[in-house]
């Protein structure tokens, strides 16, 4: 595979299971919940590279479960002192996030580049990091966790596909037919951690954030079923890496933000002209739009 | 005698601070519709969570048919306030009611054509069968409610549990849903309703409980009723209108 | 080390940074009764577009043009938000968090082109994780003209403000005029935004702006009272987290920052008069005694409501 195509199947693969995540992210109303996360992931990353003194693998991803844990974990217990939720929000992630960099400076080096390398990513490096597995043989390793997160986020999202709809859409109906909505709750907040984290490679912390919420956004702009929904918004997700990355090698400039701004443009283009949702359609054919 | 279905023994909750509920104590029969009334922030909802283990429990004990909620669970139907959903939500009707059915289904299943055949027919009881495919948020405030009800109906319990399903709906959907109540009576069920509306508690119920953060009053609506039990319950003196008791929302200064 | 607060210059710095967060701590309190915490995280991040278009268009790192061109870029962002939120099913969380990330996203593209074709590094990166110490005298005026701005139409218009927060309804039976308010608020955010990003960076000005009105609440029920004590908070980290980042050579200033105003928080969640944990575990503990006292038969209690 040339070098260009492993960027592309790797941003993809970002996109893939960013949308779909995303999709039940925005519909349980946990949007900036997915930009703390994608925040505080840094300081467990640090933590796991000062205990380990290591940078990729395993650990990074432990590290970084923890993390989003433990983001949940504060934000739910400063809910229950009588914060407000945006605030509780704002207070855990900052305050992590400033720890964060302040190891960093402390013990790794200089904040400003390394903190930039973690928002940013750095995609130009994939290729060259590599693993080696039986039967396809030599890949990058960030793709190779990429490909192993895709299919961890699928089968969840299959295998309890009702639970989480009935979870999503009412959580008191969910609780009173016997289905545990907390355990849900943290479940989907580690599906979050890890595809934030493996993604990290890729696009970088911000991004994430871009990559989970705008194709699920958009596509809830296109259909009114949830499993369509979901494969709209795999699809979009996909298409703003390509769209993303295309940009960037056209005008010379940063991948990632090219990326979170491709997703951008598709959900300018799902605003405009959805048949059903969009600013085009409500001005042709009023009648037929819904609000 | 009818069986005991459900029995409350000195249940006291709290909400933050506040002592919400205060030895409550009932019993309720099978095959009764029972209207819970009382003001503003008399614990109405909260009585109705706090059985459901929807809200902790500060002490006392909740028996449903004799045994705990947990082990009785599949036989509780629940039908919370309409504005504690997201209307927004992709899905349909049919969609909606088949998720009364998702503990049933248990885990890692598929929801099978019985069941989408019994949330339909649940629909259909409900006057919704002609919009089992609309998209939720299409359908009026009455509509939804239907939809609701249909999705407590599909779950075939012996109990239920309704917070103010009659508030703000249009006067066919008011009918549909009494229409249904009266059926579950009919069939032995039991049915528990927080009711907005003072004024057409006899029209509807055979029982009342009037509570105001305890019991002040149950039992037959013919015979618990009165001027007295009302005003105590809602701390003030009642408007006679032309022999009818009046709306009572405020108490009036005398 | 102390010879650093002799040094005239730090002295500015400081004195900025300090009026910098009783202002946040101002409009913090508006903007947390307002129920729109994390507004400023996302206004602060559709700031940085702003900041390098001016700087790419004027070719100039003059302080003024920055704030200017972030403000602008802010203003358009809380725009995009508004509109996504009215005109479709989206809510509002997720049409932040859109915004945020797209506009910072394109904000990154512009940086990275900018470092490219201009020396000047350092300056621009600067306003990601803030950089006080790098403020120059002129900065430090334009900041601390702004930051008092801010607080002057607060104070003055203290009670209004009250009501426009507390009952809106009411305000407008008053006369009060809401959509005036509301833009008026809105500047006054953004304003203190893009003025804190110099200290305090794009990506930490949001903890600036709710955490010292969070811990304020715990001290106080007034709403004067708790505007006083968050400002007072605000304006305390500042100074001190700029303080302890001088220690180190070139450390960022926002860091050090949020962390003392989260020490802050610590500190009042536990202790603070009104609602801190120690006090309500106490106020519990008498409750539960007078409980014990009160469990007399409530057929007694039945007469009394009568």
């Amino acid at each position: 595979m040339t070098y260009t195509a492993w960027i592309i199947l790797t941003a993809s693969l970002v996109g893939l299971s960013c949308g779909l995540i995303g999709v039940f992210l925005i519909l349980r109303k946990m949007a900036m919940m997915a930009d703390a996360i994608s925040h505080t992931v840094l300081l467990g990353i640090v933590v796991a590279f000062i205990i380990t003194q290591e940078l990729t693998g395993v650990h990074m991803l432990i590290g970084a479960i923890i993390a989003g844990l433990m983001t949940a974990l504060f934000v739910q217990w400063l809910n229950s002192l009588d914060v407000q939720q945006e605030a509780a929000i704002g207070i855990v992630f900052t305050t992590l996030f400033a720890i964060g960099v302040i190891l960093i400076e402390a013990f790794v080096g200089n904040a400003h580049l390394d903190v930039q390398h973690a928002l940013m990513g750095e995609i130009t490096f994939i290729p060259w990091n590599r693993i080696t597995l039986p039967i396809v043989g030599s890949i990058p390793k960030a793709t190779a966790i990429l490909t192993l997160v895709f299919f961890v986020v699928l089968l969840f999202i299959i295998a309890f596909y009702k639970e989480w709809k009935i979870t999503t859409f009412d959580p008191g109906l969910a609780a009173s037919v016997g289905i545990p909505v907390l355990f849900m709750h943290y479940l989907f907040m580690s599906l979050v951690s890890i595809t934030t984290v493996a993604s990290f490679d890729a696009v970088g912390a911000i991004m994430v954030v871009a990559m989970l919420i705008t194709p699920a956004a958009s596509a809830y702009l296109w259909t009114d079923r949830l499993y369509m929904m979901l494969v709209i918004s795999g699809l979009f997700g996909v298409a703003s890496a390509v769209i993303g990355y295309f940009i960037a090698a056209w005008i010379d400039t940063s991948i990632s933000g090219s990326m979170a701004f491709a997703t951008g443009l598709i959900f300018l283009a799902s605003y405009l002209l959805s048949p059903k949702h969009g600013l085009l359609a409500k001005y042709l054919k009023p009648e037929e739009t819904f609000e | 005698m009818n069986e005991v279905v459900l029995e409350v023994k000195n249940l006291t909750a709290a909400y933050q601070k506040n002592t919400v509920l205060r030895d409550v104590n009932f019993q309720v029969e099978a095959g009764s519709l029972t209207g819970i009334v009382g003001p503003n922030g008399a614990g109405k909802s909260t009585l109705i969570k706090t059985m459901l283990a929807l809200h902790p429990v500060l002490s006392g004990e909740v028996h449903f048919f004799g045994s705990t909620y947990k082990k009785m669970k599949k036989r509780i139907g629940y039908v919370p306030q309409r504005g504690s959903v997201d209307w927004d939500f992709p899905t349909i009707a049919l969609d909606v009611v088949m998720m009364g059915l998702y503990g049933q289904i248990g885990w890692l299943r598929r929801p099978t054509k019985t069941h989408q055949r019994m949330a339909f027919e649940a629909l259909d009881k409900m006057g919704m069968a002609d919009y089992a495919n609309r998209q939720i948020s299409q359908l009026s405030g009455g509509q939804q409610q239907r939809v609701f009800l249909a999705r407590a109906l599909v779950q075939s319990a012996d109990i239920y549990f309704m917070d103010e399903p009659l508030a703000g709906v249009d006067a066919a959907t008011e009918r549909a849903i009494m229409k249904i109540l009266d059926e579950l009576k009919a069939a032995g069920k039991t049915v528990m309703v927080v009711h907005h509306d003072l004024q057409t508690v006899a029209d509807y119920f055979d029982h009342v409980l009037f509570l105001n953060r305890t019991v002040i009053k149950h039992g037959k609506t013919n015979e618990v009723y009165t001027e007295d039990n009302i005003a105590t319950t809602y701390g003030g003196s009642i408007r006679l209108i032309g022999g009818r008791i009046g709306n009572v929302v405020h108490p009036v200064k005398q | 080390m102390w010879s650093i607060l002799l040094n005239s210059n730090t002295q500015w710095v400081l004195l900025s940074t300090a009026i910098l967060g009783i202002a946040a701590g101002t409009i913090g309190s508006l903007a947390y009764w307002k129920r729109q915490s994390l507004m400023s995280d996302a206004l602060a991040h559709a700031a940085l577009p702003g900041v390098i278009i001016a700087f790419l268009l004027f070719k100039v790192k003059h302080l003024f043009v920055l704030i200017t061109g972030a403000a602008i870029s802010a203003v358009i962002g809380a725009f995009f938000i508004q509109g996504i939120r009215s005109s479709t099913r989206i809510k509002e969380d997720t049409a932040m968090g859109m915004i945020l990330s797209i506009f910072y996203g394109f904000g990154i593209m512009l940086l990275t082109i900018a470092n490219r074709t201009s020396g000047n590094q350092s300056g621009l990166n600067n306003f990601i994780l803030g950089q006080s110490a790098s403020m120059v005298q002129s900065d430090v005026w334009t900041m601390s003209l702004l930051a008092i701005l801010v607080v002057s139409v607060v104070v003055i218009g203290f009670k209004e403000w009250k009501i426009y927060l507390f009952d809106r309804q009411f305000a407008s039976g008053l006369g009060l005029p809401l959509k005036g308010m509301d833009v008026v608020y809105t500047i006054l955010l953004v304003t203190t935004i893009v003025v804190g990003i110099q200290a305090v960076g794009v990506i930490l000005i949001a903890a600036l702006l709710i955490i010292p009105a969070v811990s304020a609440r715990y001290w106080t029920h007034s709403f004067q009272a708790m505007v006083i004590i968050s400002a007072l908070f605000g304006g305390a980290s500042g100074t001190i987290g700029t303080l302890i980042s001088a220690i180190g050579n070139g450390w960022p200033t926002g860091p050090f920052i949020v962390v003392l105003a989260a020490s802050f928080f610590i500190i009042s969640l536990i202790f603070g008069k009104e609602k801190g944990i120690l006090v309500q575990y106490w106020q519990m503990k008498r409750h539960k005694k007078q409980e014990i006292i009160q469990s007399i038969p409530t057929s007694v209690l039945k007469k009394e409501v009568q």
